[in-house]
């Protein structure tokens, strides 16, 4: 255990930490590469992790209510990820730290964790707030990974998430299988946002302008001392099996026949 | 190879349907394959567990710590299972409790888990989704512990005879930290109706329901169906059906005999939580929506009319 940040939250606020990751927007449509060494992303729209982006509004609601002391937003890519950084500073991020690799570099989920638990000590951060998972690969891994490797507890897939009074612990409701379930999370902490935690506020004109001024420092990867190397090899990256579908049927009769004797499933 | 599968059940139903497809995945990795089944007096759980086929060993961890374990515990329990029993993997479903435990295990003992397997190529080797679904991944890991968690849809469930298990105490846990995470309270409705992941009919209703008290129509339709009862993003987002029944990416993973899609437009992220249904039907009055292009049957007609008028006629 790392006593050095156990319990050191001071009484101004916490320092949060907000991971943030360039993903493929939501709306486009993912093509597999001819190669199949992975999808197309040349001349595709790219945004921020709509999770990370609710991550980002939890803290900046957090600084707002006085809770917070400094927001700090951390993405871990090629050059492109500023833009980002920059949307998350237009949101309300006090400042960014760029995590610079190659464009395109594989950092799996744990080497991020180990990147981002570098940063936590760092910067002296006493709460981490992720997305819960990456609309990208989909592995819903870090927040866990990064709880695990600091042996911080953890507030995974969170929909809302409450500071007690010395914020010495949290009271975290979580999105679970069959409801929701309410635990309690003592300070410091890693908490991942599921998607109704809330609803991101939309960046403003004059946020950007303002963002403008604030500080994006660059690291690079390297220079952090972490293993990066993947555990994980991609063999192969394919097309799923597409559905052969589109047949009409014109009545609730041709509907509940076909469903009788041709898909024999009622 | 040497597999420990996480047991989750339910007191209404004993193992989870997710947990027996969990049994079919370690089968196909190869070699032995032991059971952990936690909870508050889980002995005869565990002793339903060792008729599991191919199971043959389960480990019980029978204590009050466990009757709502929170992941920091669960982590700490599994950490002390794998200094024991030193597996080649450790699998769980893709269930809130396993994506909470595992990946944590993960950094304790510096593994690189892989999320929601679809197929076993061979004991390093695993396909799993990307991008919603729209591509498939095949890797292979390097690490020493491979720590999986696998989406039930995509396994036969194991059946639950058979088998003839060795019952033993799992090995103690560390005691929990101080900083642990205290469980509080839990809001989960129970019921005796089909469960979503693993019913044989799914009857989703969209945006197009209009309202929570219309999303009665569904209700009405999965029960003649003796079915469950799911909902889009925008369903849940517009407050017509709660969170737990969502569909989806990011929701649930359905993959039933038959999905009724029923005002549903069927965006991509929709898509990622049902086309792997057997049939899916579609009822939308708009003939454009794109669930259409992955629709068995499509019923263009006004959902009020038809999906009443198909309750009656069942």
């Amino acid at each position: 255990i790392n006593a050095e940040y156990m319990g050191v939250v001071s009484m101004s606020g916490l320092r949060v930490l907000v991971g943030v990751k360039r993903v493929i927007d939501y709306a486009q449509k993912i093509r597999v590469r001819a190669d199949k060494r992975g999808v197309e992303t040349q001349d595709v729209k790219m945004s921020i992790n709509p999770f990370c982006e609710i991550a980002v509004e939890e803290s900046v609601r957090m600084k707002e209510k006085g809770l917070a002391s400094e927001l700090i937003a951390v993405s871990i890519g090629g050059p492109a990820s500023k833009d980002v950084l920059r949307t998350a500073l237009a949101l309300g991020m006090d400042r960014a730290i760029h995590v610079e690799t190659a464009e395109n570099a594989d950092i799996q989920p744990l080497a991020i964790a180990k990147i981002l638990k570098k940063l936590v000590e760092k910067e002296s951060v006493n709460f981490v707030l992720l997305g819960k998972q990456a609309i990208d690969d989909d592995s819903n891994q870090t927040g866990q990974l990064l709880a695990g490797l600091l042996q911080w507890p953890q507030g995974t897939f969170a929909s809302n998430i409450t500071l007690n009074a010395d914020k010495s612990s949290a009271t975290v409701v979580r999105e679970v299988d069959s409801g929701l379930e309410t635990i309690d999370v003592s300070i410091p902490a890693v908490v991942s946002a599921d998607l109704r935690l809330n609803e991101p506020r939309f960046v403003t004109l004059p946020n950007i302008m303002k963002a403008r001024k604030k500080a994006i420092d660059t690291v690079e990867v390297g220079s952090l001392g972490v293993d990066l190397a993947p555990r994980l090899a991609t063999v192969s990256v394919e097309e799923p099996p597409t559905r052969k579908g589109g047949k009409v049927v014109a009545s609730v009769d041709e509907l509940l026949d076909k469903l009788r004797t041709e898909a024999k499933v009622i | 190879v040497n597999t420990l599968v996480l047991g989750e059940y339910s007191a209404q139903r004993g193992i989870s349907a997710a947990t027996l497809s969990c049994i079919t995945a370690a089968k196909a990795l190869g070699g032995p394959i032991t059971l952990l089944i936690t909870g508050k007096d889980c002995k005869q759980v565990a002793n339903d567990a060792a008729k599991i086929a191919d199971v043959s060993t389960v480990l019980v961890a029978d204590s009050p710590a466990y009757a709502n374990p929170v992941a920091e515990g669960l982590a700490s329990l599994l950490n002390a299972c794998q200094t024991k029993g030193s597996y080649s993997h450790i699998v769980g479903s893709t269930s809130a409790l396993s994506k909470s435990a595992l990946p944590r295990l993960g950094g304790q003992l510096d593994v690189q888990p892989i999320s929601d397997v679809i197929s076993v190529k061979s004991a390093d080797t695993f396909v799993r989704p990307i991008y919603a679904g729209n591509a498939l991944s095949t890797v292979r890991s390097s690490d020493k512990l491979k720590l999986l968690t696998v989406r039930p849809t995509a396994f036969d469930q194991a059946p639950r005879t058979g088998g003839s298990a060795k019952v033993e105490d799992a090995p103690a846990a560390a005691p929990p930290a101080a900083n642990d995470s205290k469980f509080v309270s839990s809001q989960v409705k129970t019921s005796d109706k089909p469960e979503l992941q693993s019913a044989r009919v799914v009857v989703s209703g969209g945006r197009g329901v209009g309202s929570a008290q219309n999303f009665g129509i569904i209700e009405a339709l999965a029960a003649k169906l003796n079915g469950a009862v799911g909902a889009s993003r925008a369903a849940v987002d517009a407050g017509y059906a709660p969170n737990e029944l969502q569909v989806g990416q990011t929701g649930k993973v359905v993959a039933p005999d038959l999905y009724v899609a029923v005002g549903i437009s069927g965006a991509i992220q929709h898509l990622a939580g049902m086309k792997d249904s057997k049939v899916i039907v579609a009822i939308n009055k708009n003939a454009e929506a794109p669930i259409f292009q992955v629709a068995d049957y499509g019923l263009v007609a006004d959902l009020f009319t038809a999906v009443p008028e198909m309750t009656q006629k069942l």
